[in-house]
């Protein structure tokens, strides 16, 4: 009988076993991947089923264990392995086969027999699991070929589709830590000028240039300095560093090398949110591997340099992502912002100097180092260099992760790659950077992405989360949503902050409830504007923009709801109704039946109507109604 | 120790209750060396094998980092993970993170709040089931996404996730983590 191979997610970290060398020079660890790269076949053919997040709930440990079973039970030795993130989440779990990197969509464990007698055994490819295109109907058998894939520049992303993130081999084998290597045998000096040049800028939010600000860190005196990542990510909506964490921890953790490195930091830390179990524990484990193998510890591959790193749990607030109440909490103290100045670089972290970046900016830094600052500075604009990672979601076809160069249009990331609107609705808005940003409407879909474009718009990048909103989104609801989350995390220590974000919250709330009054618009454009202008920290600074950009581009939708009561969108409680067309309704009583609050009447085969006094405005029985008899007004 | 002190029912832990579960609070205080800035780790361990923070919990945390008790309780209370009230015996997480609220979550827990009486952050009285709200759960490719006793459920209508709340209440087993819709 054939045993169940263990869950390939749950696994624990592969203990450091006798084949794997310890490297004490740098030699050893170009050795060791010779060594690596000469056993594996280039093009050899492997299997690897997506790990991240949305392909696991729908069980893509399942199929991975049964396409295990089945190539095991046929003698074939091919890797089948887990990793991380493949970014198309709207179609997983995924399944691609190595080298042709044929893709199966929507797998489900009964598929890996057919998977396995078919397309492994008989070189044939499964129409029913391709990508479909929904315009041509098209069926695409290669993930390069897929729009969603096609339109990409996978440049942070690109291992995470086919490492095993449990596997410091699998890493090394890919190039990892030679980026490491050679900024060992350059000067500090040297791998902050390499990182100026690239152009990079912070991923996290801000877009201070990278390597700028570790030139700071490293010119103040003292021997004793940290390093840490941000990895709080607290844009709720967004899950860009999560899935570089849990797909390809050891990039993040060769960033953090290099930057402590060239600034002189030997202890380091990250700061990760304790919603995201599966990236802390990947990432102790490839810490575990690293000290292992002696990539953290003492004397790192000879050089002299000292490094290690922990990892620190952040306990669900907003504001620890800020760098000042962060550093608070690895402190142990309450999360709450200091002024700055002095910053980080001056005095962080216990006083000490401190550089504190980004995941994905830690995460760009070893391709740089690796590939050359003249070779990342080729993509992008004049000021803004590289990649981007976004989150895309929402209203949107292809919900899922890209990576594309910063200047390309909002246009070709909603409609190219991301497949337009669902249900044929139309575009209203993205939402960028958050509850820090703003949204772009649809009269600037052409505006190119980059820094000093979203500014101008009265949006920021941000740190990469991109929400949708299509015509049944309601904008006023919408700046509402981020005053309310704004309003609840805000720390409380400044009052423009405090108080102020709990009065936009309770104009807007009245706003929504059918309350307005004229003069409201006037009052929160000032309110707003002097909250961004008085607060102490960044999210007080940001909190408006989400309600002054709604204004700026969906002031008539505002006019609506203050003067005519009425709301466009049809989602503000307050001002719409429900009601059952006799023509269409059918008497069958479903809505009846799962009315909450038992506001519809009617026998069978009867018409139903809606009690409006008794209505809650759940929307339930629309979503139910198999006749589309449910209309709002 | 004075004659009169009543013998310590397990000496091996340094609480008087002998709750065995303070061990594992021990055990983090020894590996961070009762640093005081290991307080947060600490009470993470705690919130990890009580399940919530009671008053002996946070006193003893005090005592052990030599904290004023009112400095352990502010950092407890700041932090949204920690919890000072037990919880039920089931949990019910809705995302209001901004993906699953344009994908309508807030609807979803308006059916559950409607359903079980309770609102985000309250038990129900029989202890069965706690509701929470989460910011975003890291799932929003499944946007609307709910998480019940730590499973994941994606692309939620309110119904089912009535269903499957109820199923968990009642131990059957619960509808499959969802399935991909064709
Ligand atoms: C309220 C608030 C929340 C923030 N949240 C995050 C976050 O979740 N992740 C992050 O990397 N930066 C966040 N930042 C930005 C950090 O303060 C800091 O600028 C950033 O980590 C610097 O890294 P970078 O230079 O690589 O961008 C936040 C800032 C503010 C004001
Ligand atoms: S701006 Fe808001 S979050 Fe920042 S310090 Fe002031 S009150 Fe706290
Ligand atoms: S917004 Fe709900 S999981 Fe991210």
């Amino acid at each position: 009988m054939l045993k169940t191979p263990p869950s390939p997610l749950e696994a624990a970290p592969a203990p450091a076993n006798g084949r794997d060398p310890q490297l004490h020079q740098l030699a050893d660890l170009a050795d060791w991947r010779a060594a690596l790269t000469a056993a594996d076949q280039p093009n050899q053919p492997a299997i690897t089923v997506c790990g991240g997040t949305g392909c696991r709930v729908y069980g893509s440990e399942r199929v991975c264990q049964a396409l295990q079973r089945e190539l095991a039970a046929r003698g074939d030795g091919r890797p089948v392995r887990v990793t991380g993130c493949h970014g198309f989440c709207e179609r997983g779990p995924l399944v691609v086969l190595h080298p042709q990197r044929l893709m199966y969509t929507r797998v489900k464990p009964e598929d890996a027999a057919e998977i396995a007698a078919a397309t492994v055994d008989g070189g044939r490819v499964l129409d029913r699991l391709l990508y479909t295109e929904p315009q041509s109907g098209a069926r695409l058998p290669y993930e390069t070929e897929v729009p969603f894939y096609k339109h990409q520049h996978r440049l942070v992303l690109d291992l995470n589709g086919t490492l095993d993130p449990l596997s410091l081999a699998d890493y090394v084998a890919a190039g990892g830590y030679a980026a490491l290597a050679k900024a060992l045998a350059l000067t500090p000096a040297a791998v902050i000028a390499e990182v100026k040049a690239s152009g990079l800028r912070g991923r996290g939010g801000a877009g201070f240039p990278t390597g700028q600000k570790w030139d700071l860190c490293r010119r103040q005196p003292g021997d004793v300095k940290y390093v840490i990542c941000n990895a709080d990510e607290g844009d709720p909506g967004a899950y860009m560093d999560r899935s570089i964490m849990e797909g390809n921890p050891h990039r993040v953790l060769e960033g953090m090398l290099i930057g402590a490195y060239a600034i002189g930091a030997r202890r380091g830390f990250v700061y990760i949110r304790n919603e995201y179990p599966l990236a802390v524990k990947h990432l102790r484990a490839a810490i575990a591997q690293a000290e292992a193998r002696g990539l953290l510890g003492e004397n790192i591959l000879g050089s002299g340099f000292d490094f290690r790193v922990s990892v620190r749990l952040g306990s669900g607030a907003f504001v620890c992502g800020e760098e000042t109440a962060l550093m608070a909490s690895i402190e142990g103290r309450v999360g709450e912002p200091r002024p700055r100045p002095p910053y980080p670089a001056e005095a962080g972290l216990w006083g000490k100097p401190t550089n504190i970046n980004n995941v994905k900016s830690w995460a760009a830094v070893p391709l740089i180092l690796a590939n050359g600052a003249d070779w990342y500075a080729q993509l992008g604009t004049p000021t803004s260099k590289g990649t981007l990672i976004f989150s895309v979601v929402g209203k949107i076809n292809n919900t899922g992760l890209v990576e594309v160069p910063l200047g390309i249009s909002l246009r070709r990331l909603i409609f190219d790659i991301g497949g337009g609107i669902p249900g044929g609705k139309a575009f209203k808005a993205a939402q960028i950077g958050g509850p820090s940003g703003g949204c772009i409407p649809a009269e600037h879909l052409d505006t190119s992405i980059d820094y000093e474009s979203l500014t101008a718009l009265g949006a920021i990048v941000g740190s990469g989360g991109l929400v949708v909103a299509d015509e049944d989104t309601c904008m006023v609801d919408f700046a509402r949503y981020f005053m309310q989350f704004t309003q609840e995390e805000s720390c409380g220590k400044c009052v423009p902050c405090r108080v102020g974000t709990q009065a936009m919250l309770a104009t807007l709330e009245r706003i929504c409830a059918g309350h307005g009054q004229p003069g409201d618009v006037d009052y929160l454009l000032e309110l707003g504007e002097m909250i961004k202008r008085s607060s102490l920290c960044g999210l007080g600074q940001t909190a408006p923009n989400p309600v002054l950009s709604t204004l700026r581009y969906f002031r008539a939708e505002y006019d609506a709801h203050i003067l005519h009561k009425r709301c466009p969108a049809k989602v503000c409680k307050g001002l719409i109704t429900y009601a059952i067309q006799p023509e269409r309704c059918s008497g069958c009583q479903v809505c009846l039946r799962n009315c909450p609050a038992g506001a519809i009447h009617g026998a069978k085969q009867q018409i139903h109507t809606i009690d409006p006094a008794v209505c809650t405005r759940c929307g339930l029985c629309q979503s139910v109604c198999k006749f589309d008899a449910v209309t709002v007004n | 120790m004075s004659v009169n002190a009543p013998p310590r029912p397990k000496p091996e832990t340094e609480h008087p209750s002998g709750d065995p579960r303070f061990k594992l609070i021990d055990r983090t205080l020894k590996r961070l060396q009762h640093r005081q800035d290991s307080l947060i780790e600490v009470l993470h361990t705690a919130q990890e094998a009580f399940g919530y923070l009671d008053d002996d919990v946070l006193i003893y945390a005090a005592q052990q980092l030599k904290l004023p008790l009112s400095w352990v309780y502010g950092v407890a209370t700041f932090y949204h993970f920690f919890s000072l009230k037990p919880g039920g015996e089931h949990t019910c997480i809705v995302c209001l993170g901004t993906a699953c609220y344009v994908k309508k979550s807030g609807e979803i827990l308006a059916a559950l709040e409607k359903e079980f009486g309770i609102k985000p952050g309250q038990t129900t009285a029989d202890k069965k089931l706690s509701l929470a709200q989460a910011r975003c759960v890291g799932s929003c490719g499944l946007a609307p996404v709910v998480v019940i006793d730590g499973g994941v459920h994606g692309r939620e209508m309110a119904n089912e996730t009535v269903a499957r709340v109820r199923a968990a209440l009642a131990h059957v087993a619960a509808p499959a983590a969802g399935e991909p819709a064709a």
